[in-house]
């Protein structure tokens, strides 16, 4: 199962470093992260999806809180959120098949961002699955190359889960008894 | 005023308190030590950066307060990694400063430049470069924080030379430090507290596994209220020795791979584990799906990280022990367990049947008894460091722990070389003391550098040394798992009497139990270094043993000798 975290950290030389030497160190998986400015220049935010069944999302969220430089850290999975991915497609395409790609990226709302004598490069914004959707159909005309940014993730609503009172108290997990 | 990054290094130290540092100068860090001659901290000028930060380490668990050591960049740095991640294993607060290449030159290969935060970011707390004077004294404000607050750990600051030299304003804030993303919890949530509360109340087979957060959290008092108001015993992790009185009855002394056999067989038999301030380390938990299979388990800890990591329990408290009890001894319930406490003194017995102090004299000379004499002449209360073998757990066994803050020893890490070293830093935090050095022949031949350094500062450390011509806890594994291949475990020394003479430091070989007493007398007549040979029993083992891969119940016991 899929479990998207979203960390606060301080926007600081070196942060993203300490991350993914916790990740390495604790051998935790990490199926994607992606770091990225927010409204506060001195926040940076990092959305983190980890698949694995064995990996406790707890374990993750427990660790991150001990880097000196982690503000807070949520686990979204179960909150209604909206997440994104962005992918860069380049697509085998001579001047017979372009007008076929064309219309499948229309279809999934994709932008075509470069046009060669021999290729094409699509950008496309949306879940995973729909990215996936999307590469499926591409996949027989021949995928040169693809890219993507990475999940980023945000609570539907007002809440920004951002804990006032710090996230050190509200961790304290009951399992039950 | 305006001060060097240097002067501001010396002058925040003081600001927070430090009477002593431990360290070794070189190149980078020359402004500081410049510095440093006109502040009033005491330099203690090891022989090894490593056994700076050995120093450092025992300085913080002796006194409680935060350890300082201090090298150059590259080699000096790295030599002290040793100690930094045996500071990190076992919590201990230590404050590293060293000094790093300009920072014009970083990334370009300098004269012993090395990334030493890069290096030390998975073995300290926290670390930090300092690349300009304006941000020190914030920097060595956060630094001490961190290391002493909330689980307390090693914090290292790499400072650049230029910044040492680098002329600034110096303001030093005597405020609390304020971190956005570092809030040390303190009272666990009443949820938890409540259901704890019904775990224990419904428990028939209670024991408490005391560790080395009992002795951080300073949380002695309520666990000994706790263990009498539920009738709970308490076995203790090997850093935990001191937290609950020996001779108290519900003590079971240590539990694990070389504790007691009622501990672990309480432990295996329990329907309620209470882990305070204990992190479940594979030493003390034999094979995890066997561990305790049959108890409901409750983990109060500090760092939450440490919850469900080694064992999955059924409740956690997060905060700080001394706190959590605080809170939880008026809301629990006076219970009694009257038939588990009979069961408990059942098998306490059967321990003391195969305990080797039972044996008759047989002429040889086991360092078991040396160690349980010298606990007997001493009265078990001398502060006592260990270096990392066999001696280090019979000085857990027989250096028994009446009271807190007396044993220092490497446990997460298990650190050949930490005893001399660390004895030498616990001696400046008890500077009216004498302490003890429990080494082995092994690891002490991995510090003896350091006799220099104790005859250069008088220290009153005396060294009882356990020589067994071999790497003896190594030899152990071979003779049970290895067939007795003895490969690279038979050691050799110098004359350790001579040597100590080298260093002008007064010393006595010991080969009989009845000149065990004379020895330890003549070393605390005599004020400073005084090393002890004792040569003991060559292949003598260390029991109860759980192998690796066995249950916790499943222990190796000392036969029990018929004849001698
Ligand atoms: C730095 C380091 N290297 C290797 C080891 C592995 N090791 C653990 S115990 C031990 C033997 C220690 O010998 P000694 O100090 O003579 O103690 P004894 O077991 O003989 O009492 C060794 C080599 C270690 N713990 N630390
Ligand atoms: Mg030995």
């Amino acid at each position: 199962m899929q479990h998207t975290l979203i960390a606060k950290v301080e926007n600081k030389p070196g942060v993203l470093n300490r991350i993914a030497s916790l990740f390495r160190r604790r051998n935790f998986n990490i199926d994607s992260l992606n770091v990225g400015r927010t409204e506060n220049p001195e926040i940076s935010r990092m959305t983190i999806v980890l698949d694995h069944s064995d990996l406790e999302p707890d374990m993750v969220k427990n660790n991150l809180y001990k880097l000196v430089n982690v503000i807070d850290v949520q686990d979204v999975t179960n909150q209604p959120t909206v997440t994104r991915d962005l992918a860069l497609i380049k697509v085998a395409a001579n001047h017979e098949k372009r007008h076929e790609i064309t219309n499948l990226a229309s279809i999934f709302r994709a932008n075509v961002i470069d046009v060669a004598s021999d290729s094409i490069i699509l950008e496309i914004t949306g879940t995973v699955d729909k990215i996936e959707s999307l590469m499926e159909l591409l996949r027989p005309f021949g995928i040169i190359e693809m890219v993507t940014t990475g999940q980023v993730a945000m609570l539907r609503g007002k809440a920004n889960g951002y804990h006032p009172n710090g996230h050190k108290e509200i961790s304290s997990l009951e399992r039950g008894i | 005023m305006y001060l060097t990054g240097a002067e501001v290094v010396m002058e925040s130290l003081v600001r927070e308190g430090v009477e002593v540092i431990f360290g070794y100068p070189g190149g980078a860090n020359m402004p500081i030590y410049d510095a440093m001659m006109n502040y009033p901290i005491k330099h203690v000028l090891t022989r090894h950066e490593q056994g700076a930060a050995f120093a450092a380490d025992g300085y913080a668990r002796a006194s409680g307060k935060v350890g300082v050591a201090m090298a150059t960049s590259g080699p000096g740095a790295t030599n002290l990694v040793t100690g930094i991640t045996t500071a990190m294993m076992d919590s201990s607060p230590v404050v590293y400063i060293t000094g790093q290449v300009a920072s014009s030159l970083i990334g370009g290969d300098a004269f012993q430049e090395t990334d030493v935060t890069g290096i030390t970011l998975p073995i300290t707390k926290h670390n930090y470069l300092v690349t300009s004077a304006a941000q020190l004294a914030e920097t060595i404000r956060e630094a001490f924080y961190i290391a002493r607050s909330g689980r307390p750990g090693p914090v290292l600051i790499d400072i650049c030379k230029d910044t040492q030299f680098e002329k600034v304003w110096f303001e030093y804030s005597e405020e609390e430090v304020v971190l956005p993303g570092y809030k040390p919890p303190l009272h666990a949530t009443k949820q938890s507290l409540d259901a704890a509360v019904k775990l224990i109340q419904n428990a028939k087979r209670p024991v408490i596994l005391a560790g080395h957060g009992v002795l951080m959290s300073g949380a002695m008092g309520e666990l000994a209220e706790f263990a009498e108001k539920t009738q709970t015993p308490v076995a203790l992790t090997l850093l935990g020795l001191g937290a609950f009185p020996a001779g108290h009855p519900y003590h079971l002394g240590m539990m694990g791979m070389h504790g007691t056999a009622h501990a672990n067989f309480a432990i295996q038999n329990a329907d309620l584990i209470l882990a305070f301030g204990m992190r479940f380390d594979d030493r003390v938990t034999g094979t995890l799906h066997t561990y305790a299979a049959r108890a409901r388990k409750i983990h109060v800890d500090i760092d939450s990280s440490e919850f469900n990591k080694n064992v999955k329990v059924d409740l956690t408290l997060l905060g700080d022990l001394q706190t959590v009890l605080a809170d939880l001894n008026p809301i629990v319930p006076k219970l009694q367990h009257p038939e588990w406490l009979e069961q408990i003194q059942a098998w306490k017995q059967e321990s003391a049947q195969r305990d080797i102090l039972y044996w008759e004299q047989n002429g040889k000379l086991h360092a078991a008894h040396v160690i349980h004499d010298f606990w007997k002449q001493s009265l078990g209360e001398k502060i006592v460091t260990t270096g990392v073998g066999q001696h280090q757990m019979w000085t857990a066994q027989y250096y028994v722990q009446e009271k807190p803050y007396r044993l220092i020893t490497s446990g997460g890490a298990g650190s050949m070389g930490f005893g001399t070293p660390s004895a030498l830093g616990a001696w400046f935090a008890n500077p009216d003391k004498e302490v003890w050095t429990i080494e082995g022949d092994g690891s002490f031949q991995m510090s003896l550098n350091e006799l220099a350094t104790l005859k250069q500062e008088n220290a009153n450390v005396k060294i009882l040394l356990i020589n067994n011509g071999f790497l003896g806890m190594v030899r152990q594994w071979q003779e049970f798992f290895f067939d007795k291949r003895y490969a690279a475990t038979p050691i050799t020394g110098p004359d350790f009497v001579k040597l100590a003479q080298a260093y002008d430091v007064p010393s006595i070989a010991v080969n009989q139990r009845d000149q065990i007493n004379g020895a330890l007398e003549m070393a605390q007549r005599t004020y400073g270094p005084v090393l002890i040979e004792f040569q003991v029993e060559p292949e003598d083992c260390v029991y109860p043993m759980v192998p690796s891969g066995a249950a916790l119940d499943e222990m190796l016991l000392r036969p029990i000798k018929v004849n001698a």
